[in-house]
């Protein structure tokens, strides 16, 4: 292809992204606008399937048979949303084996907030409010991202994700109102998933190298720090009708804005988490190379007995 | 309180409750995404069938205690399940031998139970047979998938066989409860299952290119309170809890 053609192409393919049209698997796009996709996309897949294991971590000492229920369904809708991302990103030219691989070397990245431990009960309340609640805050403008598979995945996942979040809200709110211990639980839990949620809306939008190209291709339709003022916002007044405390000493309702002005977020710590050094980076990484390597005879036999079936089939038919 | 009735409902869904929990402990550490989410959707529906049995318990009691207390704070020698559904997820070999080798009982009791003359229970065994059969299904398949697959899973699956089929022959023996409950015709005579269980899991295993091991003394005492050794940790999580932070709401 000429480079003449190319640049036409190119040209068709934003006057289609302007129009908000969607972009489907077999159509033309840059190659950039793939590579772009795949990384965003599987980083997506693989926080869901991460994110499986701080909360799987309380499946089998959950308080009731309610709230296992609950937990156990909330961690399977997690497995679900990685599924039908992988087989989205899929569509883009990638095996789910490629982006395994990807993930387990280091290569691919995952939701930083998954790399703190979930210590008591109550953080099951805390991720579901506010990690599920800052994800959906995030996930929300992408239903109407450009990339056709990924737009209808993210539609079904938001769904869940704000059932999620009530949930969690809930668990929270049963524990506010509880005992004494119970509160002190849910005020502990708080204080340390706060400033980690806010952490999940990303860099500081000076600092965010994708902003520029991803608000272009609507990847993303607002600024990190828009969402999380959103996230702020909207958290604030949850927590003091529970009557907890949000942990900032520089929280502050600002009339002129009609938004709520926040402390300084600790970037370093947020960096050194991205960088592996978060308290259960290892470990996380550690249970999923466990399962994809432990699980490796049983994928091979499921193989192995599926071609000797076709094999039977084929003899049979001659 | 209906001691009997009582004590005949917790015999059943105590295997519920417990094999909930192990398959619940495999969450995010299956050996694939399908597997994984199938392995949680069997501890989802097991979980939900031990909630109608000890509602229905609690009921039955008449005393104020609730479903998570039969669940959650009785004593380890008071949990009645068979030995088999305790044993832990050694490989997914195991696993699915456990699955299995439970499935083809579960289904056949729950078929006969259907048949109760507690309208409770035949309900409840009505709802819970649709998902049993689907679980027979899935444990089915696997057990062919790895016996008939590679030289190592058939290796595999054979040691988990081999194993766990000295828990296979608690499941027929008949607890006192169980005599009273059969005798009013609330509950399933399981010594009469006994025979079809075995051809069909011999049949299923010779499809697996697998050996029926030739045993001739089998474990029990699960039925009695007599558990294995993996029942205590196992109880030590699901009861934290409620032992930690008592008489508390959740």
């Amino acid at each position: 292809m000429s480079e003449e053609q190319i640049k036409n192409l190119e040209k068709q393919f934003e006057e289609r992204i302007a129009r908000d049209e969607k972009i489907e698997p077999k159509d033309w796009m840059p190659e950039k606008y793939r590579q772009t996709h795949i990384r965003q996309m599987s980083q997506h897949a693989h926080s869901e399937i991460i994110g499986m294991l701080p909360e799987g971590n309380w499946i089998t000492r959950a308080p009731s048979l309610r709230r296992k229920v609950a937990l156990l369904a909330k961690v399977q809708d997690e497995a679900g949303h990685g599924l039908y991302l992988y087989s989205a990103t899929e569509t883009l030219g990638i095996s789910r084996e490629e982006l395994y691989e990807q993930l387990h070397t280091g290569k691919a990245k995952y939701s930083s907030i998954f790399n703190y431990p979930t210590l008591t009960w109550a953080d099951m309340g805390a991720i579901g409010w506010l990690v599920d609640g800052a994800a959906i805050i995030n996930q929300v403008p992408l239903c109407n991202t450009s990339y056709g598979p990924y737009s209808r995945a993210m539609i079904r996942v938001c769904k869940e994700e704000s059932f999620h979040q009530r949930q969690g809200y809930e668990i929270m709110m049963k524990l506010a109102n509880g005992t004494p211990e119970q509160k002190e639980m849910a005020q502990d839990a708080l204080n340390r998933w706060w400033w980690p949620s806010l952490m999940m809306l990303g860099p500081t939008d000076d600092k965010s190298v994708h902003t520029a190209q991803s608000m272009k291709w609507k990847l993303k339709r607002k600024t990190n720090d828009e969402l999380r003022q959103q996230f702020i916002d909207q958290t604030v007044p949850q927590a003091d009708l529970i009557g907890l405390t949000i942990p900032d000493p520089d929280l502050k309702w600002n009339e002129e804005r009609q938004s709520y002005d926040f402390g300084e977020i600790n970037w370093d710590e947020f960096w050194q988490v991205v960088k592996g050094h978060g308290p259960m980076n290892k470990e996380r990484m550690r249970a999923r190379i466990n399962a994809w390597e432990c699980g490796e005879w049983v994928r091979d036999a499921a193989m192995a007995h599926a071609e000797k079936k076709q094999q039977r089939k084929q003899k049979q038919a001659v | 309180m209906k001691e009997n009735l009582y004590n005949y409902i917790l015999g059943i869904a105590d295997n519920s409750l417990i094999l909930g929990q192990r398959m619940g402990e495999l969450c995010g550490h299956g050996p694939s995404l399908e597997t994984d989410i199938a392995c949680t959707n069997i501890s989802l529906d097991l979980f939900g069938q031990v909630r109608s049995y000890f509602q229905y318990a609690a009921k039955v009691s008449g005393d104020g205690r609730t479903e998570d207390d039969i669940a959650m704070l009785r004593k380890e020698r008071d949990y009645k399940n068979v030995l088999l559904v305790e044993q832990p997820n050694t490989n997914f070999a195991y696993t699915i031998a456990r699955q299995f080798l439970f499935d083809a009982y579960h289904l056949a009791f729950l078929s006969e139970l259907q048949k109760s003359t507690d309208l409770t229970l035949s309900a409840i065994a009505n709802k819970c047979i649709k998902e049993v059969s689907y679980h027979e299904r899935f444990s089915s398949d696997w057990v062919k998938r790895l016996g008939d697959g590679t030289e190592e899973s058939c290796v595999k699956m054979q040691e988990a066989i081999d194993d766990l089929w000295t828990y296979t022959d608690e499941l027929f023996h008949q607890t006192e409860a169980d005599k009273a409950m059969v005798a009013e015709g609330v509950g399933v005579d399981v010594t009469k299952l006994k025979e079809d269980y075995y051809k069909r899991v011999h049949r299923l295993l010779e499809e697996a290119t697998l050996k029926v091991p030739q045993l001739k003394w089998f474990q029990k005492g699960g039925k009695e309170g007599i558990h294995t050794e993996h029942l205590g940790y196992l109880l030590s999580d699901l009861q934290y809890m409620q032992r930690a932070y008592p008489n508390m709401e959740w």
